[in-house]
């Protein structure tokens, strides 16, 4: 079986099991699914699947048919028990009844539970011991002062060991690292984007991947998605485009999650 | 065994269930958790094995005063005589046996609008066979209620218990619903109506 046709099959079996869903989840009547029409289509498909994915899908496929049918019972069961009644029936009833009207039928109907609420002795003596124990308000809401520290001078450099400055600004290091995106790529224009954005340690990893984000938003670099392949490479530009900022921007989520990274890390060292 | 004798093993049963159903009576009307109610096997541990014959007994009391001692099986309700097992995963409440004016239900906060409301959605869900998109019931409570109410409305009885809503917004039927609202009367009723 070609590639292509393979294909057509899953997306049928993934049309299938939407159509299935739908009576699980949206209330759709059970009976507008062609169970025997979707039995020939799987009988029809199931010897060609052959990949694990293929076999789970036709799997799910049936399972989800499985539910309609069991719907399917449970619409039968319920038409015949003595709560059945025709919605539109049951609609216009209602519709045409007054608001008084329908309450007062529903009083008749309605139980309504005896429930009270209480103390009781020892949730009372706790309550008393917390009040005893209660701090006085003009004690709990004491304002303390300002505590009073002698004004000095700092250096550049302990503002940045603080964390308060940077010790480049933001653009010169996203530019810095335009320059070594430029240079793993090389001649081949592009670059795997895990490979540019992989790092030893997986905060490194993230710390690339958020650079990175930078980096195609600010117009230094662009992204190619190949979806069928799962792939995704990262293109620099020769010179940062700042008109693609006008154009309309398309979000693009990556998952860099420590797995990921894992699995990465282990194809790498393979 | 001589009549003094069985009369004093009466006097000593007639003490114990006493006993039994003011403690059942306490447990069923004092609400002891977010839910009102007590569920069979918290009455086994406080009353014993016997629980359902002590709450036969305060039923029989209660019904003097219009009262019930309601049951609510977990799922569907046994179709004959429940088991044990059955009742200790059942939850109990303590119910009106007959209906209540609806002008009396005004006293219990709910207006004319609410309850005409609750009676709409809970029919609507029980002609879906149970369960109903979030948007049927609000345009069907649209016919009865002012547009900035329905949703409003609708949470209320979610929160109250009457109904439940899943993630895909289907409407079920809850808890208090198959606890105080007779379905089978409140369909028969409505069908029966002469419009």
């Amino acid at each position: 079986m070609s590639t292509k046709k393979k294909k057509l099959s899953s997306e049928r079996l993934q049309r299938v099991i939407e159509l299935c869903k739908s009576v699980e989840e949206q209330g759709v009547d059970p009976f507008a699914v062609d169970v025997d029409d979707i039995i020939a289509t799987l009988q029809k498909y199931f010897p060609e699947w052959e990949s694990t994915e293929e076999l789970a899908l036709d799997a799910e496929a049936v399972q989800y048919l499985a539910s309609v049918i069991q719907n399917q019972g449970d619409w039968v069961k319920h038409r015949s028990t003595s709560l059945y009644t025709d919605p539109f029936l049951l609609e216009e009833k209602i519709q045409r009844l007054k608001k008084e009207e329908l309450a007062a039928l529903f009083t008749t109907v309605w139980s309504p539970i005896i429930e009270l609420e209480q103390i009781s002795i020892p949730s009372l003596a706790e309550a008393l011991r917390y009040w005893n124990e209660l701090v006085p308000i003009s004690e709990r809401w004491q304002k303390n002062g300002p505590l009073q520290v002698a004004a000095g001078a700092t250096t550049w450099e302990e503002l940045v060991r603080l964390k308060i400055l940077a010790e480049k600004t933001f653009l010169e290091e996203l530019e810095g690292f335009w320059k070594e995106l430029k240079q793993k790529v090389g001649e081949n224009e592009k670059i795997h984007y895990w490979d540019f954005v992989g790092a030893d340690t997986y905060s490194e990893t993230i710390d690339r991947a958020y650079m990175t984000s930078f980096l195609v938003t600010y117009g230094y670099a662009t992204l190619e998605l190949h979806p069928l392949e799962e792939e995704i490479f990262i293109k620099p530009f020769t010179k940062p485009r700042s008109e693609l900022a006008d154009r309309r921007m398309v979000s693009v989520p990556i998952s860099v999650s420590h797995e990921e990274w894992m699995r990465w890390k282990e194809g790498r060292q393979r | 065994m001589d009549a003094m004798e069985r009369r004093e093993t009466k006097m000593t049963r007639k003490a114990y269930y006493a006993r039994k159903i003011k403690r059942a009576t306490q447990l069923l009307f004092y609400k002891r958790h977010m839910k009102p109610g007590v569920k069979g096997w918290e009455l086994k541990n406080a009353l014993g094995s016997d629980y359902p014959k002590i709450l036969k007994v305060l039923d029989n009391h209660l019904e003097k005063l219009d009262l019930q001692v309601k049951t609510v099986f977990e799922g569907e309700e046994p179709a004959g005589k429940p088991t044990l097992e059955e009742l200790n995963r059942a939850r109990f409440f303590v119910t009106l046996r007959g209906g209540l004016p609806s002008k009396d239900a005004k006293m219990m906060g709910w207006r004319i609008d609410d309850i005409a409301g609750l009676a709409t959605a809970i029919s609507c869900i029980i002609s879906k066979r149970g369960k109903a998109p979030r948007e049927e019931v609000e345009d069907m409570l649209r016919s009865k209620l002012p547009g900035w109410r329905v949703d409003m409305n609708l949470n209320r009885y979610i929160r109250s218990g009457y109904l439940a809503e899943d993630e895909n917004n289907m409407l079920y039927l809850d808890w208090r619903t198959r606890a105080e609202v007779d379905q089978k009367a409140l369909v028969d009723l409505l069908l029966g109506t002469e419009t």
